[in-house]
């Protein structure tokens, strides 16, 4: 991979407590799965920083490398990669997400 | 391009022999699938890593050929 694609994802994910690689803005999603995952948060409450694939190539190849994981959207909190939108709906659902959340100390709306 | 349900089960079955998979086509239009897939090969691991197993299994289709595909993993309830 792209060693400055890989240097932006790395500093995007260590420097914002929770990202969200996405197809589209967090206001104008561009995909039914990334506008699931940001209704999640919205709903948690959740402050998140969107970054949009469709609009950097390079991002959105080098995300599916960085993380082994060929889908958008993909999650990240406190630099861990958590799941792509199946994943955040079945843990969301369970009560999971929001105990993630909170044992990496991002606050949860109750 | 659209992938037909039995290809993703036996692509599965070749790498997790023992899955228990199953498929639904949840437009009729072999492109957006759901699939559940149970097998002792996921004791232990992640939902991450249960799932990245799967797309390992697809080879490189996921995301690719095969547009949409629901997951739903785990290993066997005793």
């Amino acid at each position: 991979m792209d060693d400055t694609v890989q240097q932006r994802i790395s500093q995007n994910i260590s420097e914002t407590p929770v990202v969200l690689f996405m197809k589209g803005s967090p206001v104008f999603p561009q995909c039914g799965f990334s506008a699931a995952v940001v209704q999640i948060l919205s709903h948690l409450g959740v402050k998140f920083k969107g970054i949009d694939v469709l609009s950097d190539p390079g991002i959105r190849q080098g995300i599916k490398e960085f993380s082994n994981w060929p889908t958008i959207p993909q999650l990240y909190v406190k630099g861990e990669f958590v799941g792509g939108c199946d994943i955040i709906r079945e843990m969301f659902e369970t009560g999971e997400l929001q105990q993630v959340f909170e044992q990496k100390g991002i606050p949860v709306r109750a | 391009m659209a992938m037909d349900a039995a290809m993703i089960e036996r692509l599965i079955k070749e790498s997790l022999p023992d899955a228990r998979v199953s498929i639904e086509d949840l437009r009729g239009d072999g492109d957006h699938y759901a699939a559940h897939v149970v097998s002792d090969a996921f004791r232990g691991k992640t939902r991450v890593q249960q799932h990245q197993m799967v797309y390992q299994a697809l080879r490189g289709r996921m995301g690719n050929e095969l547009h949409a595909l629901a997951l739903q993993t785990g290993a066997p309830e005793d």
